[in-house]
């Protein structure tokens, strides 16, 4: 289901360390158009507790989270913006 | 009847943290590198997650508001066994410039400058406010200050930090 959804726009964070991740995001999640789909690279190893919490504070759908074996890891956060 | 009236004032009550939104309160008393970046970092954080953000700059915080001292943030390696410099070496003439040298240089590699955090943080709508008894305490007056301060006292603090979705941080 997740797999379907294409991300209007990509924002990479690779390399960025807390807090750094969740602020890109917050700004680039409203570059984008209600309902429109945020993709998140990440190697911050906190950025999946940080931006589930985000997520949940704001509002904005995290639709799905994946996990890419590196070296470096890189998680991938597909966010869909709500309002 | 009284039923029906109690359920619906539940439900509101119920709804309303949903809808108010959160704040967050950090009253900063201390001017280095150190105790200046977590208070920088959850407000800009705080912000990017829809929180209502009040910085509040007292004692020596009030050194990131003054213009003259805003860009020159140190950090002390005396008194802070943590860093593991024993306290007479790091007592002699240039040991702080030098700790806040090496701080800076690992620092930026991460992280923004403070003056930089400063700006990032009032573009996300954090707003910083000057203590005006410190202001008095320091001969400060409004032009001594940076641009885009304002300046409360003890009863606005704690105006935001009795609110109910409120979080209050000493830093």
């Amino acid at each position: 289901m997740a797999e379907s959804v294409t991300a209007t726009k990509t924002l990479d964070t690779k390399g960025m360390l807390c807090p750094k991740p969740v602020i890109e995001t917050s700004k680039a999640v409203k570059q984008i158009a209600i309902g429109q789909v945020l993709e998140v690279l990440a190697t911050d190893p906190a950025s999946k507790p940080d931006l589930e919490a985000w997520s949940k504070m704001t509002g904005h759908k995290l639709l799905a989270f994946a996990e890419e074996p590196g070296p470096p890891k890189v998680f991938r956060f597909t966010i869909q913006r709500t309002r | 009847m009284t039923n029906v009236v109690t359920e619906r004032a539940a439900t509101a009550v119920a709804a309303e943290p949903e809808t108010a939104q959160k704040r967050l309160v950090i009253v900063v008393t201390k001017g280095t590198l150190d105790e200046v970046y977590p208070a920088f970092i959850l407000a800009t954080t705080g912000a990017a997650t829809g929180m209502a953000v009040d910085l509040y700059f007292t004692f020596w915080g009030m050194k990131l508001l003054d213009r003259r001292t805003a860009k020159k943030t140190k950090l002390s390696p005396v008194g802070n066994p943590a860093m593991g410099m024993p306290d007479f070496l790091a007592m002699l003439p240039g040991m702080t410039t030098l700790a806040t040298w090496m701080m800076k240089r690992k620092i930026k590699k991460y992280w923004p400058t403070i003056p930089e955090m400063m700006e990032q943080a009032k573009d996300l709508g954090v707003r910083l406010h000057a203590c005006s008894p410190t202001m008095g305490l320091m001969d400060l007056t409004e032009k001594d200050l940076i641009p885009g301060v304002d300046i409360v006292g003890a009863s606005a603090f704690l105006g935001w930090a009795t609110e109910p979705d409120a979080v209050t941080i000493f830093i």
